[in-house]
């Protein structure tokens, strides 16, 4: 093993302060306000932070290595795990990553579909993030309100996908089945009623003396900052970096939506709040815009040997049977080159980068995560602040640590 | 934004010739010509592979020609071809709305390249995780230690050379 630079960040002493010598304070990986895993190690010199090192890799699984092993449709699940708030989402980039390498065209429902359900996959990532974040904060009921709502979206996924949480529902090609009868009524019913939902939690929140100044002016980051930190995402928007790659570099029929990119030039955790309650009521109009012009047709590309025939026609055809069992045992190959797909998801800027030697497995699958960035910058919006403050700081970035340490 | 064509092109003369307009091909040829080595235009994206010694100027270059953000930096082991190991850098430009992958190429027995943590302050964690997954070292790094695997870890689990179970 190289040497490796720099010191175990337990092994460094303590600096002496102002009020004598500082305390070094481990923070988690059990702690409450930590969400998950993340493991902090502070410095601290009375209730003033001076030095935060966040220590992650509890939840490193490996999944990098695995997907070499496994078929491209077998690696489909595995992204399920990572950023376990948001499956859809994660599906969705890896199969786009995927469908650019094998330059796959997909019919127009699927499409709609995917978008449809990238935005309740954000909604459910927004609820956990404003009824956990609130929560660390000390109001308590917000967090009944925002799992209510969520427990709609878990059952619709589970209506669609037939899974809650690890859906793989989107797949390689398409979809992996006909959205059930009656699930747009479903979706219709949830929309209608949630903006009023989004408003009894501001209702909650946002005259909340309290959380107003729990959260307004702690946690800031300026443009510059966040660019040369690496943070994207509702973080990025609430310091005045007005990019979203839905808008900016559309994917999956983004172009054909009508919305806006809310922003903010405070970059304060507040900031950040209200973006991200003025996201989820647009996140609402794109879901309205795709019940409404859900497109007729297939929810699967025309690519046999890529596609798992239908169940109906395998017991039928002689064809789709050959190509169920080569798909199944085989995989398929998908043609050399390396790309890379980014999507916007409810933490920020995600991105795949699939390399293909030829074969049917993966010759390399990397995942570009919000919150692994979004990490770096938490010294510099907690450095000077009190020690409350980094709670707050952390449930402003919104992160989840499968995502983290894949 | 950048006009892009919907073609393959995977000689570097093709590329420089039918993306010469092209904010990013312009800045590393203003910069040093001699330090690209390849380009390759497949799939709706820019390749630009680089000298290794170059590497942290060449992303001064673009980054001084409007590739603002640096988004993500990973490895790729080609073992057991040579030159070994492969690190793809993509930036985003804000205001292009396009994303460009730098390129370089290190070979065994000490894969080693300057750290660009001096050009971007967010390489630093991608950086210790290729150092971690992979053992390619960061010159001038400022706290090149582990980042995802235990600090008393034996080996780099990415590395093509390393069983997908584990040595047990």
């Amino acid at each position: 093993m190289p040497d490796t630079i720099g010191t175990p960040v337990l092994e460094a002493p303590p600096a002496q302060g102002s009020e004598g010598q500082h305390m070094v304070l481990n923070m988690g990986p059990q702690h409450p306000a930590t969400h998950g895993v993340l493991r902090l190690v502070l410095e601290i010199d009375g209730e003033t932070v001076v030095r935060l090192y966040p220590e992650i890799g509890y939840l490193h699984t490996g999944i990098e290595k695995t997907c070499e092993a496994k078929f491209y449709h077998q690696v489909v699940p595995l992204t399920d795990r990572i950023d376990y708030l948001g499956p859809m989402a994660n599906n969705l980039c890896y199969c786009l990553a995927v469908e650019k390498l094998l330059e796959l065209e997909i019919p127009p429902k699927a499409q709609w579909m995917r978008v449809m359900l990238a935005e309740l996959t954000r909604l459910n990532s927004h609820l956990i993030w404003l009824g956990t974040h609130a929560m660390d904060i000390g109001a308590l009921t917000v967090f009944l309100y925002t799992f209510r709502e969520r427990e709609e979206i878990l059952r619709l996924f589970e209506a669609v996908a037939g899974q809650r949480m690890m859906t793989s529902y989107i797949r390689i090609g398409g979809l992996a089945l006909e959205p059930p009868v009656g699930f747009f009524d479903r979706v219709q019913a949830f929309i209608r009623t949630f903006p009023e939902k989004i408003d009894e939690y501001s209702n909650l929140l946002t005259g909340n003396p309290i959380f107003i100044n729990r959260l307004k002016g702690v946690g800031h980051l300026s443009a510059a900052q966040v660019v040369a930190l690496g943070v994207t995402g509702p973080v990025a928007r609430a310091s005045g970096i007005d990019f979203d790659v839905r808008r900016d570099m559309p994917y999956s029929s983004y172009e054909k939506f009508q919305f806006k990119v809310p922003t903010s030039t405070d970059g304060d955790v507040w900031a950040r709040y209200l973006l991200r309650i003025a996201e989820m009521r647009e996140s609402v109009k794109i879901i309205q815009q795709a019940l409404d012009g859900m497109p007729e047709g297939r929810i699967t590309a025309n690519a046999p040997k890529i596609i798992l025939p239908d169940r109906e026609k395998m017991k039928t055809q002689m064809e789709a049977l050959i190509h169920h069992f080569k798909i199944v045992t085989e995989g398929f190959a998908v043609p050399a080159g390396e790309v890379y797909q980014s999507i916007e998801t409810g933490h920020g800027l995600t991105g795949y980068y699939v390399v293909s030697d030829g074969t049917a497995k993966p010759y390399r699958v990397h995942m570009r995560y919000p919150g692994f960035a979004s990490l770096q910058a938490l010294e510099t919006m907690c450095k000077g602040r009190l020690l409350a403050d980094v709670v707050a700081v952390i449930g402003s970035i919104d992160i989840v640590l499968g995502e983290i340490d894949r | 934004m950048v006009d892009l064509p919907k073609i393959t092109l995977a000689d570097k003369n093709a590329v420089l010739e039918a993306l010469s307009g092209h904010p990013a091909v312009k800045a590393i040829l203003g910069w040093n010509p001699a330090a690209l080595t390849d380009a390759r235009f497949d799939r709706g994206e820019l390749t630009l592979t680089i000298v290794p010694a170059e590497i942290r100027a060449a992303c001064l270059a673009v980054q001084a020609a409007g590739y603002n953000f640096f988004e993500d930096m990973t490895a790729v082991d080609w073992f057991p071809q040579s030159p070994r190991f492969q690190l793809s850098y993509h930036i985003l430009s804000h205001a292009f709305k396009e994303r460009i992958r730098l390129r370089v190429l290190l070979d065994e027995p000490d894969p080693s390249i300057d750290t660009i943590t001096t050009v971007w302050p967010s390489a630093n964690y991608y950086e210790r995780e290729v150092f971690d997954l992979f053992g390619v070292r960061f010159e001038g790094h400022p706290n090149l230690r582990r980042i995802l695997l235990p600090d008393d870890w034996q080996g780099h689990p990415l590395r093509k050379d390393y069983p997908v179970e584990g040595y047990r």
